[in-house]
């Protein structure tokens, strides 16, 4: 308990530095906000009470505390192009990143683990090798590449999904899956190395010489031990998806959080972008904090430790 | 790692020298070796591209505009009929020097840090530490993204590039090479330097180092890969390099709106985007095996 608060309070320099990035990067970026914000054809007066309101008159310590304060009440700022606050922007684009991400998790850990599961199985014989093979290919295959490819094959040949997606279920299959294909090559590797490492175990020796059959060897006994650092990555990874997926989601044309990144950069909408990379972080730093919780929850050893 | 693991790899150490080592790889893994011939294989045909290309990197040909694949345009033409055969020899060069600088950029800058930190420790080693956090918390896309973005007006594409891929690159190298100094500061023959008075600098660089190499090596032609596809993505969605240079990724983005009608377009340099991530992964694979069997198995 004590080093889960320990963990917990890490995460505030990291999240400091995070926000103090991501200030440096707005002051670095050339143009001056205010006329950004306003456009050209305004008074000076104009010019001078909203860089006043935008505390820009103000030194950098005292604008940086400000933004983080803003930040923990949840002001993003306002979008330069639609002159909306960023924070109802990202909440608005939640939904479908939610969505995107739950189901391309769901079949990464489906096909990840069952892959992994048969080529631990199978060490070294033909299935192993081609579900490795594929796993490898699965990272090596760019995310645009293997979306595209989805799109032509299922969605423009085949017609059986719509080429871009509205939101809907069977919409989003394919996204879901040109999304989850990296993550299922790389819980396939992980599952295969870890319970091909517990199937080592002295345990498993003892199971074996007292008669149990393989299978129920693999699945009561060692299964359960090699899902550990599997489900580590499996938070990691969610996470990480949830953080937006830039590529899928300008493939598909989804209105996402990395729609979002995409379009706050060709309009050059600082803001936005920043607001993109603060809640996307913050989404990965927590799923990193949740994984380590979960380990230590799920596995006694390091539990005791604590 | 522990003492055990030491012991036994300094073994196999004694007993195979470097160069047995690479002999063995290549007769244990074919796959990392074919990997290796085409890698270089794609260099010399990178280097070669003016020479061997059968038209310029960006010379048009109006009248030969969206053909098809054909004896006199391999690999068809795109919008402005240009040859997609010499664009993805070109194209190589970018990904392959995408690929190679900024790995080694992060590579030098991670080793200095991490270096630095393992042996340091103390606020030094807290300060780079939670540097590196910081930048492995961000999604590394959207953070090269936004570096391309604040730097773009300063600089070409091609510098933005490395700056970005650079700084996105380091923390995860620094990791491995503090951790691996921090269990070879401890070392008795460490101890023994120190104790006859060299010098810090003297230590990390020539007592410590030398020992990270191998998995130095492994790490750096994973990173590689990792390099070409975040250029090809960056240029995909068309903040990577800037027309009318040949990028495979920009050849992608470029081919979008003809992706139904002519997927040739795409089709030719995705692949040569897969080949190379490919046979560097592969390769990276096969000398894990055998320079760094204790290396985690990412």
């Amino acid at each position: 308990m004590k080093s889960a608060v320990k963990r917990v309070i890490s995460m505030i320099p990291v999240l400091l530095g995070v926000m103090l990035l991501i200030f440096i990067m707005l002051r670095i970026v050339p143009g001056d906000p205010v006329t950004v914000l306003l456009g050209e054809h305004y008074s000076q007066e104009t010019i001078d009470r909203l860089t006043a309101a935008m505390k820009l008159d103000r030194p950098l310590l005292e604008q940086f505390i400000s933004y983080v304060l803003g930040v923990l009440k949840g002001d993003l700022g306002i979008s330069y192009v639609s002159k909306r606050p960023v924070t109802m922007m990202i909440l608005q684009a939640l939904p479908y990143t939610v969505k995107l991400a739950l189901m391309a998790a769901a079949f990464a850990w489906v096909i990840g683990l069952f892959a992994g599961i048969i080529a631990a199985v199978k060490e070294n014989k033909i299935p192993d090798r081609i579900f490795m093979a594929f796993s490898l290919a699965g990272v090596s295959v760019p995310v645009f590449m293997s979306a595209l490819l989805l799109q032509y094959i299922f969605a423009f040949r085949l017609k059986l999904f719509p080429i871009t997606s509205d939101g809907s279920i069977l919409s989003m299959l394919l996204p879901a899956i040109a999304l989850g294909w990296n993550s299922a090559g790389s819980i396939a590797r992980l599952t295969r190395s870890s319970l091909i490492e517990v199937m080592q175990a002295d345990y498993i020796d003892t199971a074996r010489a007292k008669g149990l059959k393989r299978r129920s060897v693999i699945f009561g006994h060692a299964l359960k031990n090699s899902l550990l650092p599997v489900i580590t990555m499996m938070a990691i990874q969610l996470s990480s998806m949830l953080s937006g997926a830039v590529i899928t989601e300008s493939v598909f044309g989804i209105p996402g959080i990395g729609r979002l990144a995409t379009t706050s950069i060709s309009n050059r909408d600082m803001p936005l972008l920043q607001g993109t990379i603060l809640f996307t972080t913050v989404v990965i730093i927590l799923g990193n904090l949740i994984a380590d919780l979960l380990y230590s929850v799920l596995d006694p050893r390091i539990r005791s430790q604590m | 790692m522990n003492d055990n693991n030491r012991t036994s790899l300094a073994e196999i150490g004694e007993q195979y020298g470097p160069k047995e080592k690479l002999i063995r790889m290549c007769r244990q893994n074919r796959l990392a070796m074919v990997s290796a011939i085409v890698i270089v294989l794609i260099i010399v045909l990178a280097i070669l591209a003016p020479v061997i290309a059968p038209y310029g990197e960006a010379q048009q040909d109006l009248l030969a505009r969206l053909q098809p694949p054909s004896a006199k345009h391999w690999f068809g033409t795109d919008e402005l009929g240009r040859d997609v055969l010499s664009r993805i020899l070109y194209g190589a060069r970018v990904s392959l020097v995408i690929g190679i600088i900024p790995s080694f950029l992060s590579l030098v800058g991670g080793i200095l840090l991490g270096l630095l930190a393992g042996y340091c420790s103390g606020w030094i080693d807290y300060l780079i530490m939670r540097l590196a956090d910081v930048m492995l918390s961000f999604p590394s896309l959207l953070l090269a993204m936004a570096i391309m973005y604040t730097l773009g007006r300063y600089a070409n594409s091609i510098i933005c590039l490395f700056a970005a891929l650079s700084l996105v690159g380091w923390a995860s190298v620094a990791r491995v090479v503090r951790s691996q100094t921090l269990s070879l500061k401890e070392t008795e023959y460490v101890e023994a330097a120190r104790s006859i008075g060299v010098r810090g600098r003297r230590i990390m660089l020539r007592h410590i180092l030398p020992n990270c190499i191998p998995s130095l090596i492994v790490l750096y032609t994973l990173n590689v890969p990792s390099c070409i596809l975040a250029e090809s993505t960056l240029s995909f969605l068309g903040i990577g390099v800037q027309p009318p240079a040949a990028s495979w990724g920009l050849m992608v983005n470029q081919s979008k709106s003809f992706l139904f009608t002519m997927p040739w377009l795409a089709v030719f340099p995705c692949l040569a985007i897969m080949i190379v991530v490919l046979a560097f992964n592969f390769l990276g694979d096969g000398l894990r095996d055998v320079l760094d069997p204790y290396l985690e198995n990412r």
